[in-house]
């Protein structure tokens, strides 16, 4: 840390571990989409179209079936979107839609879902759906039994993650593609945090619906993409033009499609490792150096990426503000941190009481993090833990 | 990840409210006080608990020290009330209000000021404390509407900062049997809302001879 003239703290180094929330752009993907920017920057034409638009609409194909391939889909089941918010909207609202009078109002989504799949199955529900919201056990694992329970002939879509955006557990995804496949109903999977990070393959899997994000693995914001299985009903949601299939209007995001599909290339099973690596070297000495931590989510089953704890008797955004004047970046379940000033919903939805969601932190690596950071993380971390207790009311001293 | 380029920290507060929330003062628990004043609760995501200790003669607040589980601005509310409050009469310090400790910080965010409210609480319950204890208060005072409308005036409403009292978000307010029932002007799916209800339950269940809180919104 040094001081600048006004007096005020200045880190030379940052170390950002919040990459769940957001990712450091990789250069290779901004190389990879400056053409489309700035030499072929028409929109996509048909074939029949002039050449800048040909060679256009091939970047676009190609990075469609790049990513396609990644998820082991053929590229026709893939549609580009703004972002998964966007996809969750259109999986969610595009089957019930497709099905309310073929089938029936009824949805089931996990309670732990992030808001882009819980706020559209409420305001479905103020439409006049049915909405079931699934529990989970207290590591995040969704009922499986309540599952089966909750589907109903009615039942149009179900929505359970991948794996959680902030507790990192990671769902059985193939028994509850077996269940929902058994009863015959639809599934739509959340894989915002899990694309490239953990094994999903839609051959080997029944799964019908995935939702997919850029800005997660260092990739561009605001490209995203839907995986739509052939032979699922959809409606189109957003008005407009016929482009991607006729399912999403809108001039297609040509340079952020080519900077996604390359993002997904640069993701390897190495990289997995190292940070798998370094999330364990956080959970491990968290939990052994510093008193009262408790792991938030599974151990065994949880994003490679992702380390959650709640660290008791102490408030989640004092710790933030005091990790922040230290030089590091990470978030929190507390109320006091959240724009809602709501208390995590998951922490909550695990069966943790308020005080364990306002004292929960989140860690999550990145291609730009190494072993190092996670060290003085977690010595960072001992520090402003043991000074907040001191002045804590509900520590044990 | 490194970033090679040097960044500024850059922080929703004051300079002095960091200044308290980096070294807060009078600080800790305080052995035998002679008043004892706890807000909050963790369910509210803050909580404070202030100690005093007083001059029998005088009345004077002779030393103050505060616990917190809160966010900065609980923690910087609670070092400069208490930096306020020593030396201050019990009657002096009643008045000490949070509009004071935001000012001496030079201001806080608006959607923060519920938790700095707590610490003013705090204080005023630990004078209410002593005062109970050493034979200060006569009797107490039912419930009523007023008193419900009195006590609502410490629950913010976090889009202006202001009490949900003064932005009239309050409809109405009915007290029968122990049960009080507030009408919230608000839809309940409104991204406030449920910060307000647990604000709400929390200022009125801790009335002596209130049995069930109610809090109800309109749409």
């Amino acid at each position: 840390m040094v001081w600048s003239e006004e007096g005020k703290e200045i880190f030379e180094n940052m170390i950002y571990l919040d990459n769940a929330a957001c990712t450091r752009l990789d250069e290779r993907v901004l190389e990879a989409m400056t053409p489309y920017f700035f030499d072929t920057y028409a929109v996509a034409t048909s074939e029949f179209g002039y050449s800048m638009g040909i060679d256009a609409k091939e970047g676009l194909e190609n990075s469609r079936e790049g990513i396609a391939s990644r998820l082991g889909a053929d590229s026709e089941e893939m549609i580009f979107t703004s972002g998964d918010t966007e996809s969750s909207n259109m999986a969610l609202k595009g089957v019930a839609w497709a099905l309310k009078e073929k089938k029936g109002k009824h949805i089931i989504v996990s309670q732990i879902e992030d808001f882009p799949v819980l706020n559209t199955a409420k305001a479905l529900q103020k439409q006049g759906f049915d909405v079931t919201f699934l529990g989970v056990d207290g590591e995040g694992f969704a009922d499986l039994e309540g599952l089966r329970k909750a589907i109903t002939k009615e039942t149009v879509l179900v929505s359970v993650q991948c794996a959680n955006q902030e507790i990192g557990t990671a769902q059985d995804l193939k028994a509850i593609s077996e269940i929902c496949k058994e009863k015959d109903v639809f599934l739509h999977t959340d894989a915002t945090h899990s694309f490239t990070r953990l094994p999903l393959n839609v051959k080997k899997l029944p799964v019908d619906l995935v939702t997919l994000s850029a800005h997660t693995i260092h990739g561009p914001r605001g490209i995203g993409a839907l995986y739509i299985r052939k032979g699922t009903p959809i409606t189109k949601f957003m008005d407009g033009g016929f482009q991607e299939s006729n399912i999403r209007a809108g001039i297609e995001n040509i340079p952020g499609a080519v900077g996604f599909a390359t993002a997904v290339e640069l993701v390897t099973e190495d990289e997995n490792k190292q940070l798998e690596s370094m999330r364990n070297r956080v959970i491990e000495r968290a939990l052994s150096e510093i008193p009262e931590v408790t792991l938030n989510g599974s151990r065994e089953n949880r994003l490679p990426q992702n380390a959650n704890m709640t660290f008791h008797y102490v408030e989640g955004e004092s710790i933030t503000l005091h990790m922040d004047m230290r030089g590091f970046a990470v978030s929190t379940g507390s109320a006091c941190f959240s724009r809602s000033l709501e208390a995590s919903h998951v922490i909550r939805g695990i069966g943790g009481d308020h005080e364990r969601a306002h004292g929960s932190v989140r860690f999550t690596f990145g291609r730009y993090n190494r072993m190092e950071d996670a060290d003085a993380a977690v010595d960072a971390m001992s520090e402003v833990v043991a000074r907040l207790r001191e002045i804590s009311p509900l520590a044990r001293k | 990840m490194k970033v090679e380029k040097k960044s500024e920290i850059r922080f929703p507060y004051s300079e002095k409210v960091l200044e308290h929330f980096r070294n807060p003062h009078n600080v800790g628990k305080m052995e035998n006080p002679d008043g004892k004043g706890l807000e909050g609760s963790p369910a509210c995501g803050d909580m404070v608990a202030v100690y005093i200790k007083v001059k029998p003669e005088t009345k004077v607040i002779e030393d103050v020290k505060f616990e917190s589980y809160g966010c900065a601005s609980n923690i910087a509310t609670g070092s400069v009330i208490t930096d306020i409050a020593r030396g201050k009469t019990l009657e002096e310090a009643k008045k000490i209000t949070w509009k004071q400790a935001s000012e001496e910080l030079g201001g806080l965010p608006p959607i923060k000021a519920h938790c700095s409210v707590l610490a003013v609480e705090g204080l005023r319950a630990a004078i209410r404390d002593y005062e109970e204890k050493h034979g200060l208060v006569t009797e107490k005072e039912p419930t009523t509407e007023e008193v419900v409308r009195r006590r609502l005036k410490h629950v913010m409403n976090p889009l202006t900062g202001l009490d949900i009292i003064r932005t009239d978000l309050i409809l109405k307010i009915t007290v029968v049997d122990g049960t009080v029932r507030v009408v919230v002007d608000l839809p309940s799916d409104h991204q406030f809302a449920s910060a307000i209800k647990e604000d709400i339950m929390e200022k009125l269940g801790s009335l002596w001879d209130v049995k069930s809180v109610e809090v109800v919104f309109t749409a």
